[in-house]
């Protein structure tokens, strides 16, 4: 077992919206990564995977608020600092966060290598600009970015190299995590392929010690990390290796997840498309019992009373549905 | 093919702008919709398929080349020839949220839909069940829908409800242009079973674009495949998918991520 | 829309806009219901009376008195005619006529009269001192004798044919007047103007025209502008080109420059009211039109205008369920700024002098207009302008906030 890079024990935010009303949106949440590894976080949109992004960098900004929980990263608590400090010593250099739209982040009126001195005055003043450069050089070399890309301006740049080279800015200083938010569902396909083999190579190479991904494709979760855990209702319902999520899930909702991918490739057409009916709950009052209950096939009306916890069973496998994994097996092989 | 055509179209082409900033949106191509035919038009942003799509539709004019159908050049110059095609083409688009005018009732959007069938001087009555089958026919129920507004919907919901309005105006041809991108995977599978029903039970033929091709794999007998502007492949899904010729179609199935088979990154 | 108007509610700056033009509007319809009558009606003879409360001389001679003794009055009847520049003014005196003023303190008022009666002389002609300078010193004098000596005074009637006069009363320095018992008093809160008439009256019927001329200029340039936006907007091609020529047109001359060529060559005897708002009405419609264009633009490759045209519906349909309503917010934001424009307008052709006849009715541009033609800012007369200004700017103060606060509203990405 490797040393742990990220560890969130019962992490709890909320948003405050104008009208003071609170929505629960992560409400629980336990995770930990060791170094080396991926974590894939899946679930439908609303479920909270985005805002437990943002919570995980302990940078905390209307309306989102922190309630309680702690977040550690490699044996620093960071949920006790204040977001000046947050700013100042955690971001960029022990965590990095890259939002689905970050291609947009960058002011076009800057070459690239400026926000790459930016990010090093911050961190590391005593780094002068040729040596940054030389620094910058590397790096984009070796992850197969081309060197010109360092004085070009973004508008130079097409969709996919864009999000490939903020990805490369805002890991300079290697982090111990990268939480990477849908970072290629706005691209095509085939650039897609391109920032995900990036991010292996950081990993491969050990530019980042983990990695946070939140996707709600699940094929490509499959392919680029080695854990997967979902998400529902602010709430982890399930959490193991890859290939056991997509080809054994146990949980009913990633059951139906798991059910509704979609891949060209042989066997495709035969197989069965699983629809869930029904949205997810609204977080401002989250239902009392299992939050799937409602839109669940198996659920029976005690699932609606009690309140479950997460249980392990099998290696690294837990979930949270109140019946056992052998019930659940059997139900699904009978249809 | 035994089978009737439906919608042709030769050498069609569009063209937006002029002089320098000319640019060829779709270029010269051909096709042949069969009646009651599952049709996908698999494309990356910017292959022309929606361009292709509105040409078809007859919202925008082809620059050159013809479109048939039913066997016959199409003519919509007028517009009440333009109405009496829209009789027989409709549409589903991308964003369900931005497809209905926030301003009217569901009530509203379904009875429009009567009466551009000629059912304006039914009694209410046989409206109401009308509308009631229509949204029987998606699972979605009209009591709970009547005097509420879209935007209280989910967009699945309101989705399904572009079907139920489809099912309402019973065209010959659907076109579907990425009608399950903006929701959810969960709710994807009902709206794709319930193009199915449309075209199961009705006969419609169905044209789905998409850029999604797994989808397209998943669910059309025809595969169109597009590239700026020009279709570089088609045929059955079957063959198109699982074993292309084009250059085009093969990168982009490799370039999916897949299940069962490896998801080789080095071809980048 | 219940729900729409208790948003707009919630907005701070709206709510305080909305109050600040609510109270203007109450000023403009309550008070001359108070003060009926003429506004333009002349009250005062001469110019720029002081604000302030007139009480009639002639009334108040012949009411009922009644005697107080208050120990402070002969001191405040004294104040009053000597201020403190005028016990300067006495002991510059005293230093220009040679008479010793050591340990004396201009506020010891018993040591200066005693001076000054000992010494003061007309007829003495210091060095140096202007003829107005001893005018001054002498109409100072006989104002102390006045108010120093408490002879009583005696009020005679005389009799037209004799020309006798006959003692009706005599007035102590101890009679007072309940003003409530005087016929007339005559209220004049803001004084009167160069022509003596009520500003305050004025006022309430110039903010009245004002925003009269505001309504109907803000209207036509929101109907020109939105017909000539949503036409070219809508329907693209060359209707767009030839609409955006014409607006180009009217954007490159100055609207300004344009209101005072037409204001001109319409003449004085025609320019109403209503015709200088048809005037700006006319010349400030471009930006409008511009506005409403880019916003149709974008709205008219939304899918349910294009789902309208799938269902067959026709032009005018399209425009007006379609596209109308999603524009009706942004629509009447443009129209309060065209209001408050108008206004703005109104004033600064009046000042010029281009404004309504002067004869029916007052505008705020026109009672400025008038307050600069009698030099009222030069000699201090600031109730005859000074009100107005602050009108304007609350008015257009309140009209912008107002259009801030709608857009914090309809425009979620400016939500805090």
């Amino acid at each position: 077992m490797g040393k742990v890079m990220l560890e969130v024990k019962d992490l709890k935010t909320k948003y405050i919206t104008r009208f003071k009303e609170d929505v629960y949106a992560v409400d629980g949440v336990t995770l930990q990564i060791e170094e080396g590894k991926s974590l894939g976080i899946a679930g439908e949109s609303g479920c909270g995977k985005s805002t437990l992004a943002l919570s995980l960098m302990g940078y905390y900004f209307a309306p989102l608020h922190y309630t309680s929980g702690d977040i550690i990263i490699d044996g620093r608590n960071v949920s006790t600092l204040d977001t000046d400090e947050v700013r100042r010593e955690v971001l960029g250099k022990e965590i990095a966060y890259i939002p689905q739209a970050a291609m947009n982040a960058l002011n076009p009126t800057q070459k690239i290598i400026r926000f790459i001195e930016d990010v090093i005055k911050v961190h590391k003043p005593e780094m002068t600009k040729p040596e940054v450069y030389e620094m910058a050089k590397e790096r984009f070399h070796i992850l197969g970015l081309p060197e010109k890309v360092l004085d070009q301006y973004a508008v130079e740049l097409s969709g996919g190299m864009k999000q490939r080279t903020v990805i490369a800015i805002s890991t300079i200083l290697s982090p111990k995590v990268l939480i990477a938010d849908e970072p290629s569902s706005a691209l095509d396909v085939t650039s897609q392929k391109m920032v995900i083999k990036m991010l292996r190579d950081l990993m491969e190479k050990g530019y980042i010690k983990s990695m946070i991904f939140i996707t709600h494709e699940l094929p490509l979760l499959y392919n680029v990390t080695d854990d997967i855990m979902v998400m529902y209702a602010g709430q982890i319902v399930e959490r193991g290796s890859a290939k056991d999520m997509v080809f054994d899930p146990i949980h009913p909702y990633s059951k139906g997840l798991m059910g509704s991918i979609i891949v060209p490739e042989t066997g495709t057409r035969e197989h069965e498309l699983i629809a869930i009916p029904g949205t997810p709950p609204n977080l401002k009052k989250p239902p009392a019992g299992c939050r799937f209950a409602a839109r669940c096939k198996y659920a029976t009306p005690e699932c609606k009373i009690y309140n479950m916890e997460m249980k392990e069973f099998g290696e690294g496998r837990s979930q949270r549905c109140r019946f056992s994994v052998e019930h659940l097996r059997e139900v699904y092989a009978n249809g | 093919m035994a089978k009737e055509l439906c919608l042709s179209g030769k050498n069609v082409t569009k063209v937006f702008g002029f002089g320098d900033k000319k640019t060829v949106a779709v270029n010269h191509v051909d096709f042949d919709f069969h009646v009651g035919e599952f049709v996908s038009i698999v494309g990356e942003s910017g292959s022309g398929k929606t361009t292709l799509a509105k040409m078809l539709l007859g919202l925008i004019h082809e620059t050159e080349g013809e479109i048939s159908f039913l066997g016959k050049p199409r003519e919509i110059k007028g517009r009440k020839q333009k109405r009496e095609y829209w009789k027989e083409i409709q549409a589903i688009f991308q964003d369900p949220f931005s497809s209905y005018n926030v301003f009217h009732k569901i009530d509203a959007v379904l009875l429009d839909c009567i009466k551009m069938r000629g059912g304006k001087k039914l009694p209410y009555e046989k409206k109401v069940e009308m509308m009631t089958e229509a949204c029987s026919f998606v699972n979605l129920k009209f009591e709970e829908l009547t005097n509420k507004y879209p935007f209280e919907l989910s967009g699945g919901q309101m989705q399904r409800l572009m079907i139920a309005r489809i099912f309402l105006l019973k065209p010959k041809i659907l076109l579907a242009d990425e009608p399950t991108s903006m929701i959810d995977a969960c709710s994807r599978a009902t709206i794709l079973e319930m193009l199915q029903n449309l075209r199961n039970e009705i006969g419609m033929t169905i044209i789905f674009i998409t850029h999604d091709i797994g989808l397209a794999y998943f669910i059309s007998d025809t595969v169109f495949i597009m590239e700026k502007g020009n279709i570089v492949e088609y045929g059955p899904a079957e063959k198109v998918i699982l074993n292309p010729e084009a250059e085009y179609t093969k990168r982009l199935i490799s370039d999916v991520p897949k299940i069962h088979e490896e998801w080789d990154l080095s071809t980048v | 829309m219940k729900h729409i108007l208790s948003q707009v509610f919630h907005s701070g700056k709206f709510v305080v806009g909305f109050c600040i033009f609510m109270s203007i509007l109450l000023l403009m319809i309550f008070y001359p219901i108070f003060n009926p009558g003429n506004p333009l009606q002349i009250v005062s003879i001469g110019t720029f009376a002081e604000p302030g409360i007139y009480v009639s001389v002639y009334d108040a001679v012949d009411s009922d008195m009644n005697t107080l003794k208050l120990d402070e009055a002969p001191a405040k009847r004294l104040d009053s005619v000597l201020k403190s520049e005028d016990r300067v003014k006495m002991v510059m005196w005293f230093d220009a006529a040679g008479i010793p003023v050591d340990n004396l303190s201009i506020h010891d008022t018993e040591a200066l009269l005693t001076l000054w009666e000992e010494n003061y002389d007309a007829t003495i002609r210091p060095e140096g001192m202007t003829k107005a300078d001893r005018n001054y010193f002498q109409r100072l004098d006989g104002n102390l004798k006045k108010v120093i000596v408490t002879h009583d005074k005696v009020l005679a009637r005389q009799d037209p044919s004799s020309s006798e006069l006959s003692v009706i009363r005599t007035i102590e320095d101890t009679d007072y007047v309940n003003i409530k018992k005087v016929a007339n008093v005559k209220r004049l809160p803001l004084g009167t103007d160069n022509f003596g008439r009520d500003v305050l009256k004025e006022l309430a019927a110039a903010i009245k025209t004002s925003i009269f001329i505001g309504l109907v200029a803000g209207s036509i340039a929101t109907l020109i502008g939105l017909t000539f936006g949503l036409l070219s907007g809508f329907i693209g091609g060359l209707v767009d080109d030839f609409i955006m020529f014409i607006t180009n047109i009217f954007t490159v001359i100055p609207a300004f420059v344009l209101l005072i060529l037409i204001s001109y060559s319409i003449g004085q005897d025609q320019r109403g009211p209503t015709t200088v708002a048809v005037v700006i009405g006319l010349t400030v419609w471009t930006w409008t039109a511009r506005a409403v264009r880019s916003q149709v633009i974008s709205l008219r490759n939304r899918d349910h205008v294009n789902l309208s045209k799938l269902s067959g519906h026709n032009l005018f349909l399209i425009i007006f369920t379609d596209i109308l309503p999603y524009i009706a917010s942004y629509v009447i934001m443009a129209l309060i700024l065209q209001i408050s424009g108008a206004i703005l307008a109104e004033a600064q052709l009046s000042l010029l002098g281009l404004g309504p006849k002067t004869t029916e009715v007052p505008t705020l541009g026109l009672m400025m207009n008038w307050s600069m033609l009698y030099t009222a800012h030069l000699n201090g007369y600031w109730w005859a302008y000074f009100p107005v200004i602050l009108t304007i700017a609350l008015i257009s103060f309140s009209l912008n906030l107002m259009n801030t606060g709608l857009d914090q509203v309809f425009n979620p990405t400016l939500r805090d």
